[in-house]
C-alpha cells in the first residue's frame, strides 16, 4: 500500500527538480517550464491531502480539488502572458539567454 | 492503485521532469514535459481525482504545451551552444536545491500522518465532476467569475504585448 508520505515525497522531489531547473538553466523558456513543474508539484500535494482527509460524507475533500482547478486555470493564463513577454523580449534583444539580458545589472 | 503502478508512474514523472532540466534542445525539453505531465495525471487518477487528471491532460499536456512548442518554433531556438559553465553558480544552485529537498524530506519524515495509509472511500464510485461542479457554481462562484475576468485580462494583455507597432 502507498502512504501519504510517499505521495508527498514524490511531490517534493518534483518541486526540487523544478527549483534546480530555475536555478541552473540559462534559457528563459526552460526556466519557465521548470516553473510549471513546481506548480504541478504543489498540485500533487494538494490532491494527495484531498484524498487523505475525507469529508463528512466519506468522499475526498473537494475543496482542495477546486483549489487545484483554480491553480491550473491561473497557470494557463500565466503561461500565455509569460510567453508573450518572452516573444516581446526576443524581438527587442534577439536572445532568450538570461545572461545576455543584463541592462539592469549593477 | 497498487504500489507497483504508483512507483512506475512516479518514476516516469520524475525521470522526464529531470530530462526537462537536463536536455539542451528546447523541443526535447518540451516533449519531456508532456510525458512528465502524463505521469502526473496518472497519479491524480490513482488518488480518485478523475476530473483533475483529465483537465491536467487537456489543459497542460494539450493547450499549454502546444503554446510552448509554438513559441519555441516561432523563435526558432536551436540547441544552445555550450557556454562556459559558471561552476560557482552551478554548485550553489545544486546545493540550494538539494538542501530544499533534504528539508522537505525531514519535514515529511517527522510528520505523524505521513506514515498513514489512505482511508477507504465510503463509496467505490466517486462522482467527482458532480461534486467539484457543485462547489464551483455554489460556494466558489465568486472566485470562479473572478478567474473568468483574469483570463479575459490575460488575453487582452497577450494581444497588447505581441502586437507589432504599425509604421
Amino acid at each position: 500500500m502507498v502512504t501519504l508520505g510517499q505521495y508527498l515525497g514524490v511531490s517534493g522531489m518534483l518541486f526540487a527538480i523544478g527549483f534546480a531547473g530555475v536555478l541552473l538553466r540559462r534559457n528563459i523558456i526552460i526556466v519557465f517550464m521548470a516553473l510549471e513543474l513546481m506548480l504541478n508539484a504543489a498540485n500533487l500535494a494538494l490532491v494527495a491531502f484531498s484524498r487523505y482527509r475525507l469529508g463528512p460524507d466519506g468522499l475526498p475533500n473537494y475543496n482542495a480539488q477546486v483549489l487545484v482547478f483554480f491553480i491550473i486555470t491561473v497557470a494557463a493564463a500565466e503561461v500565455a502572458v509569460g510567453l508573450a513577454i518572452i516573444v516581446a523580449l526576443y524581438r527587442a534583444r534577439r536572445t532568450t539567454h538570461v545572461e545576455d539580458i543584463n541592462a539592469l545589472k549593477f | 492503485m497498487p504500489a507497483p503502478l504508483f512507483w512506475i508512474f512516479a518514476l516516469v514523472m520524475l525521470v522526464f521532469g529531470a530530462a526537462v532540466v537536463i536536455n539542451r534542445n528546447p523541443v526535447a525539453s518540451a516533449l519531456s514535459l508532456v510525458v512528465s505531465f502524463l505521469g502526473l495525471s496518472a497519479l491524480y487518477l490513482s488518488l480518485d481525482a478523475f476530473f483533475i487528471g483529465i483537465i491536467q491532460v487537456l489543459v497542460y499536456a494539450g493547450a499549454v504545451m502546444v503554446l510552448f512548442l509554438f513559441i519555441i518554433m516561432l523563435l526558432d531556438l536551436r540547441a544552445e551552444e555550450r557556454r562556459k559553465i559558471n561552476w560557482f553558480a552551478f554548485t550553489g544552485g545544486v546545493l540550494v536545491a538539494g538542501s530544499l529537498l533534504l528539508q522537505i524530506f525531514s519535514v515529511i519524515g517527522s510528520t505523524k500522518i505521513a506514515h498513514d495509509h489512505f482511508p477507504a472511500l465510503a463509496r467505490a464510485r466517486v462522482d467527482d465532476v458532480h461534486n467539484v461542479g457543485l462547489l464551483l457554481f455554489g460556494q466558489y462562484n465568486l472566485p470562479f467569475q473572478v478567474i473568468a475576468v483574469l483570463i479575459l485580462v490575460a488575453t487582452v494583455g497577450v494581444i497588447v504585448l505581441s502586437k507589432r507597432e504599425l509604421p
